[in-house]
């Protein structure tokens, strides 16, 4: 039964992100306030991972292929498919989930632990809207860091195989491709969309209505990335069902 | 002047208050003491709107709560004022922003006129050179003073205080308890000081609302309180040794 108590405040939480508005003046400035820390201070570490796993996809499946009938540009094919269909906008996310989430679910609740969230309903002001809204539009912009883990992804694959002398360039290439569908990009970007929405908002719920001190607020952040890593996984299916099958 | 008529609160089917009925007047500072869990921050925070009472009435300078609409209530907003416990300011906002935070939020000036008027506000409350600064780089007293500012740049009708001194030196307590009395006789406001600081009570308490388990349970003056025969009042005013000595030489 907590858990239905649960999703009913989420979704009434996700109503009030868009009642009483706050200032426009004000909340442009939150916006781009909120993309410096959710988007922009992302790329770093989604560029580094994303080049990494594009490396090791492309090892593996490298070292996988025994058969000498099986073309070498194989590798190119496989990186390609895993980095955009998964490991971009799932592994990335839930990364994120992990970085993004954990900073929403820590900076709310120590507004909620401090007063502050009080002073602003005291004020009038639907403190909600407030705080969740520009985290909301913000990473609305996750899609645009998803595409450059996607390049990173196929390049760290490239790297990795020229390197390694695992096949040559002229195939890799060829592999990236060979049967190029662009739906999966759109596939990709439109579940990465729905992964960014339950990126801002599940984790800004548990900040939102913690209740305690300082110790709750590190309880709720771990919370917070294990319920959206679990959201994700599981709208994950659901989406690739949805658009794949 | 804030009335309050039967308020009734419970959580949980567990009364927290109990038929509170009671005024607090304008330009001075009302005080509510009592013990921990005596009910203090919950007819704060139903003053404030922060809680919905079950019952009763609480009617500001002859308006209904319940029967205001949602234009009327905002308004009431504006013209309220807050200083919590542990101040509330906005951690990556300056002392300025701070002050400036409920004009720009709340009301059409224009970036000098807040400007101006929050350091107006901020000369008042006497802090020099801290304009810039975060919260995080100035003391807790200084952190106290722009809870004041930024409660009263707005020059509200009621300015609610929950326990303003809370974790200060006695010295810096006084000084902050004295600022606020002095905004209140000052802009003619009406204030509400939920303490359970003795210190506080003698130096600022015009009136005083006891509370005790949820119910009132004396109402008077700081003058009076040393008078009463109230035996809740006495039980928490004499509490300690150093205010058993006082009463002594006051009764001698």
């Amino acid at each position: 039964m907590k858990i239905l108590t649960h999703i009913g405040a989420y979704f009434i939480m996700l109503k009030m992100i868009f009642l009483k508005p706050t200032k426009g003046k004000v909340m442009r400035r939150l916006i781009f306030k909120e993309i410096q820390d959710l988007i922009i201070g992302s790329i770093g570490i989604v560029g580094f991972l994303s080049f990494f796993v594009g490396g090791v996809v492309s090892i593996q499946t490298a070292l996988n292929i025994e058969n000498p009938l099986i073309p070498k540009n194989l590798v190119g094919f496989a990186t390609r498919q895993s980095v955009i269909l998964e490991f971009a906008p799932t592994f990335m996310c839930i990364i994120l989930a992990g970085k993004v989430g954990s900073y929403i679910t820590s900076s709310i609740g120590t507004m909620r632990v401090t007063e502050q969230i009080d002073a602003l309903e005291v004020m009038g002001i639907n403190s909600i809207n407030y705080l969740v809204f520009p985290k909301v539009v913000a990473m609305t912009l996750l899609p645009f860091v998803i595409n450059i883990s996607m390049f990173l992804g196929i390049f760290g694959g490239w790297a990795a195989t020229i390197y390694g002398g695992f096949s040559s360039s002229a195939d890799f290439v060829e592999g990236i491709q060979i049967d190029f569908k662009p739906f999966h990009v759109t596939y990709a970007l439109i579940k990465t969309f729905i992964f960014a929405m339950i990126l801002a908002t599940i984790p800004s719920y548990h900040g939102y209505y913690m209740k305690g001190g300082a110790l709750e607020v590190g309880k709720a952040s771990t919370v917070a990335f294990v319920w959206t890593s679990i959201v994700i996984i599981v709208v994950n299916y659901f989406v690739t069902q949805l658009l794949l099958a | 002047m804030i009335e309050i008529q039967n308020i009734h609160k419970s959580f949980n089917g567990q009364t927290v208050l109990k038929d509170i009925s009671t005024f607090f007047e304008r330009g001075k500072t009302n005080l509510i003491i009592g013990q921990s869990g005596s009910g203090k921050t919950v007819l704060l925070k139903c003053l404030l709107g922060l809680f919905e009472p079950d019952s009763g009435k609480m009617i500001f300078d002859n308006q209904k709560l319940k029967s205001m609409n949602f234009t009327e209530r905002r308004k009431l907003r504006t013209e309220t004022g807050m200083v919590f416990q542990g101040s509330a300011l906005f951690d990556s906002l300056s002392v300025l922003e701070n002050v400036m935070f409920p004009m720009r939020m709340l009301t059409k000036m224009s970036e000098r006129e807040m400007r101006n008027q929050a350091k107006e506000v901020i000369h008042r409350v006497n802090l020099i050179n801290a304009n810039e600064k975060l919260p995080s780089e100035i003391s807790g007293g200084m952190q106290k003073r722009v809870a004041i500012a930024r409660a009263v740049v707005m020059r509200p009708k009621y300015l609610f205080c929950d326990e303003p001194n809370s974790g200060l030196d006695p010295k810096t307590a006084i000084l902050i308890d004295n600022l606020i009395h002095e905004i209140t006789k000052e802009y003619n406001i009406t204030t509400v000081i939920n303490s359970h600081d003795m210190n506080s009570v003698m130096e600022i308490g015009d009136t005083i609302l006891f509370l005790k388990d949820g119910l009132k349970a004396w109402r008077g003056s700081n003058k009076d309180i040393f008078k009463t025969d109230n035996e809740a009042v006495t039980d928490f005013v004499y509490s300690s040794e150093l205010f058993k000595k006082v009463r002594s030489l006051y009764i001698n």
